[in-house]
């Protein structure tokens, strides 16, 4: 039954459903809500970043940058401009997919990892100009964020925020199986495989990568304002540096290529720490420790290794 | 098998020995690591060597303390998820936390909604104003600097000013709280200027401030190494109004880095704590701060900083509410830590009141001046 349901396309998004459904049956406090939505708003992102690694077989160093995009955009347009938070969230979006397609069309055209240097940059930037422009971000103590309002329904609360970003989660996880079922998909895959091979096959390279480019920034965008609503309170640390190094780890980690990974790799790195507390001192050690021993033993990342080990494919 | 079974019942020993002494719980979120661990490392060398001192001592009422520190690596959505774990896990009878402005303010409406009395270690004053039930804070404001800066200069009738300002979180916030205050002291401004924290030389700012005419006195809001470079363009260009500069820079590395020579008559506030043994013996706060910078340099082998000195101040005046109010009671203890009167700390002296949740007046300030390399105090 299990095999089945993980062998068919939807087998992961009912999984993911599933685990959702029932954590709140388990869990004790509000505080492992808190810990479960923090999960569900990285791995948003994650799922996004692991289409462009997994598919696309391009790194991105600057995922945090459109996720800070997200943030900012339902911080500022509410308080500066007046804009409700969901019409803010829509533009930020809007805006982090605009940036992506401006960026990455030149570039996607050049083979190699041109894109990681040029999104490395970009990312550090947009921090830059969250930081520096005190007058609308409230400079390096950020700004705290309105309450999201849908038409008369103020979303906050823990539980509310546990069912919005679980829900959002598996809508973010359903899009991604199915883009990956479909033609572009298809064509993704065979350009992961071989560029040269794919390019004689008449698939064209840049467009797709710059199409699944794109679609990984509005999902970090989305995350990112997720992020900001759920926390009433943004800084430039949301977009910073090591945020666009913890999604890069969180897929890699996962497994890249795997919608499965990277709510995997997203709950590990999101769990550890909390767990890690324990060594005190020497909880950053630890970390780094246990991640070198998974990639040393699930090189392909924890779920695509674990799923070889037990002689099944997960996708 | 035996050995773990030993194992097993010494631990389950050790761990119920710790229960049964463990009755009051302080729980803490500073940024241990990450670019804001130079205020959160010495905060909780800070609370761990002064709640051991206040266990070994017989503890609050013959109760001991239990103190739990998370480090949040500067990220307000780390703070603000340990702030929860505290608060709902550990079930934290007071809270001491928040390092940084930015990991306060996500910290304070946790501590808000659940109830828990919360001491926090932020420097800006949006950290304390508008003044909220359960929120308190040791550190003394930039307002306050900017205020002990005006006084200062209006009894040397500067009347006109100059202003260069670091862009970052420091000097932007000092900056625009002294526009705030700065009318009432009569003193105007006649340009402004600023540079980026990583800036390495002012000269052209500098330059600028030099040819303007009528400037009787420059005022450097900053953090880091950029009031020392400025200190050092300002010789350089041989201007010979008077420097002053914000109560962020007040380190012995910031005289070396701008020069003994380069420094000298530059003026700054700064807390009790860096000129401790200088305050005159007649002055209340000097046995605290003595006291204070001999235990921390003994126990970490590290100069003394006036962040842990915040840290030093919120555990005490916790304590002291603590012992008023007979236990660890929530809103018992809330209401004593409101009505702390003339408690000496490493800050000034603190009398808080329903309106003020901060406590502290201008003398927690000394305006220093630098002569031959070294701080003395004016007046």
């Amino acid at each position: 039954m299990m095999a089945a349901l993980l062998q068919s396309r939807y087998g992961i998004v009912l999984l993911i459903a599933a685990g959702i459904v029932l954590i709140p049956l388990v869990t004790p406090s509000t505080f492992y809500l808190r810990v479960a939505i923090l999960v569900y708003i990285f791995s948003i992102a994650v799922v996004g970043l692991n289409l462009l690694m997994g598919f696309a077989g391009q790194v991105s160093l600057g995922h945090a940058g459109f996720f800070g995009i997200g943030a900012y955009a339902v911080a500022v347009g509410p308080t500066h401009f007046g804009i409700p938070s969901w019409a803010s969230l829509l533009i930020g979006v809007a805006l982090a997919g605009l940036i992506a397609y401006v960026v990455g069309r030149p570039i996607l055209k050049l083979r190699g990892h041109y894109l990681a240097v040029a999104t490395l940059g970009m990312g550090i930037l947009i921090a830059m100009v969250f930081t520096n422009e005190a007058r609308f971000t409230g400079g390096p103590d950020g700004m705290p964020v309105p309450r999201l309002v849908l038409f008369d329904w103020v979303v906050r609360g823990v539980t509310t925020w546990y069912w919005v970003s679980g829900v959002s989660l598996v809508i973010a996880a359903a899009i991604a199986v199915n883009l990956i079922a479909s033609p572009t998909g298809r064509a993704l895959r065979a350009i992961h495989d071989s560029e040269t091979a794919s390019h004689v096959l008449g698939i064209d390279v840049a467009r797709y990568k710059l199409v699944v480019f794109v679609i990984s920034a509005v999902y970090a965008a989305v995350a990112g304002a997720y992020l900001a609503l759920f926390d009433a309170l943004v800084t430039p640390v949301t977009a910073g540096f090591l945020r666009s190094i913890e999604f890069v780890t969180m897929a890699v980690l996962g497994g890249l290529g795997s919608i499965l990974g990277s709510v995997v790799g997203a709950a590990v790195l999101v769990v550890l720490p909390q767990m890690l507390t324990v060594f005190h001192d020497y909880e950053h050690i630890a970390l780094g420790a246990i991640m070198i021993v998974f990639m040393i033993f699930l090189p392909a990342g924890i779920v695509p290794s674990l799923g070889r080990l037990f002689g099944r494919k997960f996708s | 098998m035996r050995v773990l079974r030993l194992a097993t019942a010494a631990a389950a020993l050790l761990i119920s020995a710790t229960f049964a002494q463990a009755q009051i719980k302080i729980g803490s979120v500073l940024s241990v690591t990450g670019p804001a661990s130079f205020l959160g490392d010495p905060e909780k060398k800070t609370l761990e060597m002064y709640v051991a001192d206040i266990n070994a001592k017989g503890g609050i009422n013959g109760k001991k303390i239990e103190l739990i520190v998370y480090d949040d690596g500067g990220d307000p959505n780390n703070a603000r998820t340990f702030a929860t774990r505290l608060i709902e896990q550990d079930k934290v009878d007071a809270l001491l936390a928040g390092s940084t402005t930015a990991t306060t303010m996500a910290i304070i409406p946790l501590a808000e909604e659940a109830g828990v009395p919360l001491i926090n270690f932020a420097g800006a004053v949006q950290a304390v104003s508008p003044v909220k039930k359960w929120n308190f804070k040791t550190p003394h404001t930039d307002l306050m600097a900017c205020e002990k800066i005006f006084e200062d200069m209006k009894k040397r009738n500067i009347t006109k000013i100059a202003i260069i300002a670091g862009a970052d979180a420091f000097g932007k916030s000092m900056r625009d709280q002294c526009m705030t205050v700065i009318g009432k002291y009569g003193i105007e401004v006649l340009h402004e200027e600023t540079y980026q924290p990583r800036d390495n030389d002012m000269t052209a700012q500098l330059t600028n401030i030099k040819g303007k005419p009528g400037v009787q006195a420059v005022l450097n809001p900053g953090f880091g190494q950029g009031p020392a470079i400025v200190t050092r363009n300002y010789k350089q260009l041989g201007i010979n109004v008077p420097l002053y500069h914000g109560h962020g820079v007040a380190s012995k590395s910031f005289i070396e880095l701008a020069t003994p020579a380069a420094a000298e008559g530059v003026r700054l506030p700064a807390a009790a704590l860096l000129v401790a043994e200088k305050l005159p013996d007649s002055d209340p706060q000097k046995k605290v701060v003595v006291d204070y910078k001999k235990t921390y340099e003994a126990k970490t082998g590290q100069p003394v900083s006036g962040f842990g000195g915040h840290a030093y101040d919120g555990l005490m005046i916790l304590v002291e509410a603590m012992k008023r109010a007979g236990g660890a009671d929530k809103a018992k203890v809330r209401d004593e830590i409101e009505k702390t009167k003339g408690f000496w700390g490493t800050g000034g002296v603190v009398n808080m009141k329903p309106d003020d949740h901060l406590g502290l007046d201008l003398s927690a300030f000394k305006m220093l001046e630098i002569k031959n390399g070294d701080w003395t105090i004016v007046n």
